[in-house]
């Protein structure tokens, strides 16, 4: 049986990549399962979920798991009746009343770290990214310039940011982009 | 211009696809004969107004219908489909 290695989507990009007061790091998101309900079955599948300390989340939600948190098991609104299960598989009986994707590979994690991170962001992202109308651990899905993206706050000035895969070189490179002008106009003070 | 999502909240309108004129929500019975149709398929106003219209937004996946005014590019809300 062929040995196969396993890249992360950002290997070779460059990661760690600090400039200014920001640093953006590889975060890969590990195994990510997708739970989409079937209808009116999201009483349900917070139900199934509940052995993992977890719920379904409302949109705009991240939940870390309780109790049995350690592994970073979280929960994570990923759309309309979507939600991304990290760091756990789906718990038994879940299948009865989500359709479930190991989507696993098919996404790349990014970590923007740094007092300047709001500004970085707010030159790619159509959002308000300040903490009073982004607090921590709310979720959203919306743009990085071009490129579909989940962005989550894990931090008075950190954001968890995905995208597909196959755009995580372009992902790296219009942050670096940004990073580069934000820290320019810090050093003109 | 900024929309309002009826799942994310107001969003900009980068996030969202124009479909066109609310008159597809309004799919005529198969035997309404040819004029329906065809108003149906290719016959739309253009306002100066008032208008409804579809809109997709595409981070969430929700099908939205939104009113607003072409003349003052007012937007007064929106609702989703289903």
């Amino acid at each position: 049986m062929a040995d196969l290695t396993v890249t992360e989507a950002t290997d070779g990009l460059g990661l760690p990549l600090a400039m200014g007061d920001c640093i953006l790091s590889a975060q890969a998101p590990g195994t990510a399962w997708l739970i989409a309900p079937y209808p009116g079955r999201r009483a349900a599948c917070s139900a199934a979920l509940a052995p993992l300390g977890l719920s379904f989340p409302a949109p705009g939600q991240g939940l870390a798991g309780q109790g049995l948190a350690a592994g970073g098991r979280r929960i994570v609104w990923a759309g309309r009746d979507q939600a991304f299960l990290f760091g756990a598989a789906p718990p038994e009986g879940l299948a009865e009343h989500a359709a479930l994707t190991d989507q696993s590979d098919g996404w790349a994690g990014l970590r923007l770290q740094g007092p300047d991170a709001e500004a970085v962001l707010a030159r790619l992202v159509p959002l308000d990214l300040r903490i009073g109308a982004f607090p921590e651990d709310h979720v959203a899905r919306s743009l990085l310039g071009h490129m579909p993206l989940l962005i989550q706050r894990t931090g008075p000035e950190t954001f968890a940011l995905m995208t597909y895969r196959s755009m995580a070189g372009s992902a790296v490179q219009e942050i670096g982009h940004a990073l580069k002008a934000v820290a320019a106009r810090r050093r003109l003070g | 211009m900024r929309l309002t999502c009826p799942c994310c909240g107001p969003r900009d309108r980068r996030e969202f696809t124009y479909y066109g004129h609310e008159t597809f929500l309004h799919r005529p019975a198969p035997d309404a004969g040819g004029q329906a149709w065809d108003d149906y398929l290719h016959n739309r106003d253009n306002p100066a107004g008032p208008t409804r219209d579809l809109w997709y937004h595409d981070p969430c996946g929700t099908w939205l219908v939104v009113a607003r005014d072409t003349v003052t590019h007012a937007v007064e809300g929106s609702e989703a489909l289903a």
